[in-house]
């Protein structure tokens, strides 16, 4: 038994956490002095023998809609795991927000408003749906385990703001009614909404989407472009994009970057990327 | 949420469960009404055990942190608190008693003892977990068994806590601290898991990568739940040391820890009920097996290693994930089967749904919200 997926051109419903989030994001300048929110300077990893990534840089702007695309195995998830300190570049820099952010640790990254979501789903399997979103707002929690142990009023207040914000943000994207179900028992749409909603509730200032569209079929994948844009209006945010579906970037990016074999070929407007000859050689082969 | 008179009501009652099954348990009995010897020993034990098997519930169950080490935190515990009340206890006791009273100095030092176990065995859980838990799985749990050998064979070699010959420990031991020990255990645990603590330490379970990238510092968390577990294990050994009134080295070896893990894995890795059915259930079937009466001449009591054995192997090839599996058994059991989730009608009946999915959805919604009040949808 499984529920009809929910078309993601829903209209996202209701103010109030997502205007939340928005000022929290606009109160804080998320720009570095040079203008950008993100940024790669010569960033190069190396496994054994194999540069993944080779000498990339990096600017993104903030509230842009930014895109990473390449062909197969060029690297774009590698330079993902770069970002969000899964691995550690061997030379280069990465600044997020004027500051250095390379050799920081996942959760150190992610503390300091960098969220993501996975390439395959990666929900919490054994939590419900509110349960996954809750979980997240883990950076905000002001319990500590004392509080929890004791059952103290701070746990309490503190346990209904999570879940009231957490149900009102899943009430945005439609999903509030499955609350109480697994997350993984969702149907395959809902679950990458869902880990969507679960990277927002960290209130983050970037969201990384990694290959959001895997696996959707074209009317799906509209559906996609649509939702992408409505987080970034409503909720202020910086949107990095890894895809290698060509109509998605195309159709939601306002820049784009192209990567093969780890480096860097192109960037530029989506028009310009598209008539680009190494971007045509890359996918098409010579 | 349980209103303050409900939970009042709640803890008289488990206060006086326990007098009673002290009294009961005790060589006097209750009113005459007395539970054999033999039988008073086997709850004690049961007792302890399920301190033992919640807590490493938590690492293993909660964490999915794969220990089996937990009897060598359980002996630090009993050692040091034995160490105590063997050497110190009679002057304290001595100095408190003027002031408060013999029986109150008695039951204020031996507390001390017992947090004295909890935190020296929670330290060693400090220094264990840090190295060893940047390691995984079966890797893992060979490092907690080596470190549990080690403190083991530490403890064997030094004279002052008896050595190889062992430790005579006074007995101090009665059910009103073991039976008040694990009501504390398992409502810690239980409110542990049940917070942003707990949400942190499963997600850690489900997914490493995953919750560290929604901000959890996955290392803090894996020694926090370790130190935790270590704690009460301590606890467990000193309540278990001051009742046998003997201890020897060769209670801790990796035999009991992984009788402990067959508690938890029988009740069900991740369910504080299922790891108090498993301690006590795994507690007293060996000796209920001890009573099988002779059948055809044949006595069935020999034979109860087999049995025992043989109902183990069932267990696990019926039900692989425990017998309650993550659940947990309680009163809410029989409720939740009809429960929607709360609010659930105000949702989504409302706008932004489309006119023309409305019908099925509300007809799908039905059907999944049952599925959602039960948690079975497996």
């Amino acid at each position: 038994m499984s529920q009809p997926n929910l078309p993601a051109s829903e209209p996202l419903k209701k103010e109030g956490v997502q205007t939340e989030l928005a000022r929290e994001a606009r109160s804080r300048e998320v720009a570095d002095e040079s203008g950008h929110v993100l940024r790669a300077e010569k960033a190069t990893i190396r496994f054994g023998g194999l540069v993944a990534v080779n000498e990339l840089d990096m600017s993104v702007r903030p509230g842009e809609i930014y895109g990473l695309i390449g062909p197969n195995g060029a690297g774009k998830t590698t330079i993902f795991n770069l970002l969000t300190g899964v691995y550690k570049p061997t030379s280069g820099a990465i600044y997020f927000r004027g500051k250095r952010v390379d050799g920081l640790r996942p959760y150190e990254i992610a503390r300091r408003g960098v969220s993501r979501t996975f390439q395959n789903i990666r929900l919490f399997p054994g939590m419900t749906v509110l349960e996954n979103v809750m979980t997240a707002c883990h950076l905000h929690a002001r319990q500590n385990l004392f509080d929890a142990v004791l059952r103290t009023p701070r746990y309490a207040r503190d346990e209904r703001e999570h879940r009231e914000f957490c149900i009102e943000l899943l009430d945005i994207f439609g999903l509030s009614r499955f609350r109480g179900e697994g997350g993984t028992s969702l149907p395959y749409g809902n679950q990458r909404r869902l880990e969507i909603v679960r990277a927002l509730a960290t209130r983050p200032r970037l969201l990384l989407l990694d290959e959001p569209a895997a696996g959707m079929n074209p009317s799906e994948q509209d559906d996609l472009l649509n939702l992408i844009r409505q987080i970034r209006d409503r909720f202020d945010l910086t949107i990095l994009l890894v895809e290698h579906n060509m109509k998605v970037v195309m159709g939601v990016c306002e820049r784009i970057q192209v990567v093969d074999y780890g480096k860097s070929i192109a960037l530029g407007l989506p028009e310009e990327i598209r008539n680009d000859p190494k971007v045509i050689e890359a996918y098409l082969g010579d | 949420m349980p209103s303050f008179a409900k939970r009042a009501a709640a803890a008289a009652a488990l206060v006086v469960a326990i007098v009673v099954a002290n009294a009961m348990l005790s060589e006097e009995g209750l009113f005459g009404f007395g539970v054999p010897r033999y039988w008073a020993h086997v709850l004690m034990l049961a007792g302890v055990n399920v301190i033992l098997a919640v807590s490493l519930n938590l690492i293993n169950g909660f964490t999915g942190q794969f220990s089996i080490g937990h009897a060598g935190f359980m002996a630090i515990g009993a050692y040091s608190s034995a160490y105590l009340t063997v050497y110190h206890a009679q002057a304290w006791e001595r100095s408190l008693g003027g002031a408060v009273g013999e029986t109150a100095a008695g039951v204020v030092v031996f507390l001390l003892a017992i947090l004295v176990g909890a935190v020296v065995s929670g330290l060693a859980g400090l220094v264990v977990g840090v190295p060893s838990l940047r390691l995984r799985g079966d890797y893992l749990a060979i490092v907690t068994l080596g470190f549990a050998e080690i403190i083991r064979i530490v403890i064997l070699n030094m004279d002052v806590v008896g050595g190889a010959t062992g430790f005579t420990v006074p007995g101090e031991t009665n059910f009103l601290w073991v039976g008040s020990f694990a009501v504390i255990t398992i409502l810690v645990v239980h409110n542990i898991v049940r917070s942003d603590t707990g949400r942190a330490l499963i997600s850690i379970r489900e997914d490493e990568l995953a919750a560290e990238a929604m901000g959890i510092n996955s290392t803090r968390y894996k020694v926090l739940s370790f130190v935790i577990g270590s704690m009460f294990a301590g606890i467990a050994g000193a309540l278990f040391g001051h009742y046998t009134k003997f201890l020897s080295t060769n209670d801790f070896t990796f035999l009991r820890s992984f009788e402990i893990i067959i508690m938890i894995v029988l009740g069900g890795m991740g369910s504080i009920t299922g790891s108090v059915l498993g301690a006590v259930v795994i507690t007293i079937l060996p000796e209920f097996l001890r009573q099988l009466p002779a059948v055809g001449g044949y006595n069935l009591a020999d034979l109860r290693l087999v049995i025992y054995s043989a109902l183990l192997i069932l267990i696990m090839l019926t039900r692989p994930q425990g017998v309650l599996g993550e659940r947990e058994f309680g009163f809410n059991w029989l409720r939740r089967a009809q429960k929607r989730p709360e609010g659930d009608e105000a949702v989504g009946a409302g706008g932004g749904v489309p006119i023309d999915e409305r019908p099925a959805r509300t007809v799908a919604n039905e059907a999944g919200g049952d599925a959602a009040g039960g948690g079975e949808k497996r």
